[in-house]
This record gives structure tokens, sequence and C-alpha cells, in this order.
């Protein structure tokens, strides 16, 4: 095969996956500005006749899209500021830190990342009910206020920080608070903003734990109220498209924009294996 | 205050948050598996039972427990390798020194991945729709007949499968990217002088290179594709006649739809046995085939 027809095959396998990977993404946008039942036609139409917002208005007039927008946004500022900073604090100390049993304690947080963290949803959902926070925000919030996984990779990148730095700024008498938040925070600046970009992802998308934890229709998560309304709504295909697009678009734009950072993240999480 | 005292204040919150949150329900979840909870021990913890290995001894008697098994594992055994193939195909061809837009076409491929499961999966309810379907009409002009993806016991998990290879890809995509891009060049210039050819130098130093990036990959994947909910629980719930419900679907309705929480709380240590049980022999005979 002459490099010339290889570069050609190359590429044009490449083109052909990437356009059936993105095609159902591009389709569901084109049919949320369909008009209602527009779809539900064969063939199937590819682009919407007349483009109209009908179905983004009737989301937030009739179904409550704000409100779960809200419930979302709010979840996922909260988790991704709490969790960053017990995360970040913890991972440091894992790394720079001395105090008895480091090593110890540790090593059993990193065996038990094999643990599925459904094993640990009965009982979790009996504990937050006796806490009287099933059915709360902070019924998601609370759990999620620390990860293994997330003081992990703040660790594994603390852990390069030369100790020089730290006696430098002891001698000069700073207290440990100071230090870490104009010493460390700083340099681990990259990894905070990876950590932040994971867990707002992990966030956002997450679907089965709220949706045993919250069971008010008020405080739904979007991924929960559009499996709900998915249920209630099968033939609605423009109306389910328009939903689709609202709770998605946000984490491909997050990712679009933090690319590098996710991507980031990812390798430094595969080696937790 | 001195490093330590700091230190302490550092990590406490955090592990106080993992132990009461994590470790403690994980161990509960061993004793509540071998009680009786259920709705009205929910109202009022005292007409809780403790019955021995009774839940385990009933789900294994449940033909439904054992279709989610079955179900689950047709899941993993048809879907894993399916998904990891296409990753290391993906892998390959972006690896390749032909390729032009890289970055772009790996954006591409890998988008699915940060996508909402749920909006994603109902996107792909419609795709898989009988009538007005997209993938019916390509096949259609492919003179194929209609099938009714999700509503025939036959197609449905199929369809599933279909979806979460579409899914999760472009994740292992770029974990093998960057073993591949790990591999010393010199290893294939050396293979190239011996008079090698694309296949050889593919199966004599690319696989084995990879060998334990695939390792950890597959062990991953194993792992994440036994914790099959919501694709079911969105697309067929479960149907249709029971042959798309999961180990996690049914012990979401075990649990949560029937409250019957004891025996849900044996499902899951169940599943959890049997990942890491699984898990065990493949680290073996990962390390068994890499003596190194």
């Amino acid at each position: 095969m002459t490099p010339r027809v290889a570069g050609v095959l190359v590429n044009g396998l490449l083109l052909v996956a990437a356009v059936v990977t993105i095609a159902p993404l591009v389709w569901m946008v084109s049919v949320s500005f369909m008009a209602p039942g527009e779809a539900s036609a064969f063939p199937p139409p590819l682009v919407p006749g007349q483009p109209t917002l009908l179905n983004y208005r009737e989301l937030f007039a009739h179904a409550g899209m704000g409100r779960y927008l809200v419930n979302s946004v709010v979840l996922t500022v909260a988790v991704t500021l709490v969790s960053l900073s017990f995360n970040v604090a913890a991972g440091y100390a894992f790394a720079k830190l001395p105090f008895g049993g480091r090593d110890r304690i540790f090593k059993s947080l990193l065996a038990a990342l094999v643990i599925p963290g459904q094993v640990a949803m009965v009982p979790l959902f009996l504990l937050l009910k006796q806490m009287g926070l099933v059915n709360t925000y902070g019924g998601v919030i609370v759990p999620a206020m620390a990860s293994i996984f997330g003081i992990f990779v703040v660790r594994q990148y603390a852990l390069s920080i030369p100790d020089q730095v730290l006696e430098a700024a002891r001698i000069d008498g700073a207290s440990e608070f100071r230090i870490f938040r104009s010493v460390i925070v700083p340099v681990l600046k990259p990894i905070i903003v990876t950590l932040a970009v994971f867990t707002a992802l992990g966030t956002w998308n997450d679907f089965m734990w709220p949706l045993i934890v919250l069971n008010d229709s008020d405080l739904y998560t979007l991924p929960v109220a559009l499996a709900s309304l998915s249920r209630e709504h099968v033939q609605d295909n423009e109306l389910m498209m328009a939903g689709s697009v609202l709770t998605t678009l946000p984490a491909l734009l997050v990712f679009l924009v933090l690319q590098r950072y996710y991507v980031d993240g990812i390798m430094l999480g595969s080696v937790k294996g | 205050m001195s490093a330590a005292a700091a230190s302490r204040l550092f990590v406490a919150p955090a592990l106080l948050v993992i132990g009461v949150f994590f470790f403690l329900p994980v161990v509960a979840a061993l004793a509540v598996s071998f009680t009786d909870f259920d709705i009205y021990a929910l109202a009022d913890f005292g007409n809780m039972r403790f019955v021995g290995l009774q839940n385990y001894a009933r789900l294994l008697e449940t033909p439904l427990f054992w279709q989610a098994f079955g179900n689950t594992l047709y899941f993993v055994v048809i879907g894993v390798p399916l998904s990891v193939g296409t990753s290391l195909g993906l892998a390959l061809l972006l690896h390749s020194r032909l390729v032009r837009f890289r970055d772009l076409f790996r954006t591409a491929l890998f988008a699915p991945v940060v996508t909402t499961l749920v909006a994603v999966a109902v996107i792909w309810r419609y795709l898989f729709n009988t009538q007005y379907g997209l993938i019916n009409y390509a096949f259609g002009g492919l003179g194929i007949e209609r099938i009714d993806w999700l509503g025939d016991p036959t197609w449905a998990m199929p369809a599933i499968i279909v979806f979460a290879v579409w899914k999760n890809f472009g994740y292992n995509m770029l974990i093998l990217l960057a073993g591949l891009q790990a591999i010393p060049e010199e290893l294939y210039e050396a293979a190239r002088i011996d008079g090698a050819s694309f296949w050889r130098r593919f199966r004599h130093v690319t696989l084995p290179m990879l060998g334990p990036v695939m390792a950890m990959v597959n062990v991953l994947t194993i792992a994440g594709y036994f914790q099959l909910f919501a694709e079911p629980y969105v697309m067929t719930q479960g149907g249709p006649l029971q042959s798309t419900v999961s180990v996690l679907y049914f012990m979401y309705e075990e649990g949560f739809k029937w409250w019957n929480l004891g025996s849900a709380s044996a499902v899951a240590f169940m599943l959890f046995l049997f990942i890491l049980a699984l898990t065990a022999v493949q680290l073996r005979l990962a390390r068994w085939q890499q003596p190194a």
C-alpha cells in the first residue's frame, strides 16, 4: 500500500467514525427545534422545516425545567466546592505532612477503591434517613463531600513539591495554614482545576444516587427529571430532545472549554488500577 | 501549631466523611443483608429481625435474580470486547503518523463520554424507534426489515450494548492512545530493519508492549460494565419480558421500589464479591502472562 492510499484510508476511517459518533448529538439538537410531532414521520426528517423554540418554552413553562436546572446547578456547585477543599487539604497532608498511621490509612483508602459505591447505598440511605437528610439537597451533598479518588490524585501531584519549599516557609515563621494557602494551593492549581472539572461533571451527570435519595419532584436534578419525563412523554420526541439538550449541553461545553484538564484527569485516574 | 497537629486538621474532614458515609455503610451493608429489613422496619427499626443467610438462600432460588445475573453477564461478555476493541481500533488510527486534524478527531470521538447518560439514553431510545428511528431507516436503505429493537426480547440487550459502546469507547481510547505513545519508536525501527510487515510489527511489538495497559483497561471496563443500571432504566425499564433487567436494576427495584432493603443489600454484596473475585483472577492471569 502506498503512503498516499494509507493516508486516505486512515483519515477516511476516522472521519466516518467521528461522523457516526457525533451524529446522535447533532440530531438531538436538530430535533429539539422541530414542531411537536414533526420528527414522528417516515423517512425521519433531519432538519426542522421551520425551526421553533416551542419545546424549550414548553419545558420551562409546564415541565418545571427551570426548577431542575437550578437544583442541578446548586448541587453541582456545592459538591464541587466542598469536596475540593476537603480533598485538596487531605491529599496534601497525605503527601507532605507527617502524622501517625499516615501510610497505613492511605493504603486502606487505596484498597477501598475496588468497592463499588452501590454496595453502600442501602445503609447510606438508612443513615441519611436517620439524619433527616433524605429528600433534601443534603442527601446528595453530604456523602459526596470527600472522595478517595480526589485525595489520591491530589496526593500524587503534591508528592512532587520539594520539601525545601515548605522548610523555607516554616523558617520564615509562616503557620501551616498560611503555607497551605499561599504556597501549596498555587502550586496545586492545575490538579485543582482537573479535579474540579471531574467532580462537577460527575455530579452533574450522576443518576442512581439522586434518583434514590430525592423523591420530591421539586428537588429532582436534570437527569432524574429527564428520566421521569421520558416515561410520561414517550411519544413527544421533540420535547424530550429539547430536555436532553438542556441536560447534556452544559456538560459538553464545560468539557470543550477545559478539555486539557479533563484529559489529564483520565491519565491520573488510570493509574489507580 | 505543630505540623503534626495541622496535618490532623487537614485530613480530619475528608476522613470523617469517607469513614461515616462510605466505610460504615459498606460494613453495615453486610450486616443489613443478614436481616429481614423491610418497609415495616423502615417505620420502626424494632421490626427488624436477624435472619442469617436467608436472604442469600432465597435470592439463589429466585428466577429473576438469576435472569438479572445472566442478562448482566451477557452485557459484559459481549459489550466489553466490543467496547475495548472499538477503543483499540480507533486509538491505533489516531496514533498513525498519517492522521491530519488529530486533536479534532480525538475530541469528536471522546465527546459521548462526557455527555449525561440519561440524556443520551433518551436520544438512543428514539434512534432505535421501530417506525421513525434513524437506525431502522438506515437499515431499510440496505434492504433489511424493520426491527423492533427495544420491544423484542432478542434485540433489546444488543441495542443497549450498541448504545453502551458508543457512550464509553472514548475513555479507553484515550488511555490506550497514551499507552501507544509510550512505546519507544526504536522498537518499531528495529522491527522494520528486520523486514517485519505491518501486521507482524503489530503482533510482536505493539500488542506485547500494550499488554499491561490492556490488562488494566479490561479490569476497569469489566468492573464498570457489571454496574449496568441507567441504560435499562431509561431505555427499556428492564423489559421486554425482563430481558434487560440487570443485577443493579434488580437491586434498585428490590430495595427502593419494594423496600426489601435486607434482600437488596444481599444482592449488592453478591455483585461486589463477584466483581472482586473476577478482578483477582484477571490480575493473577495478567501477572502470569507478563513475568516481568
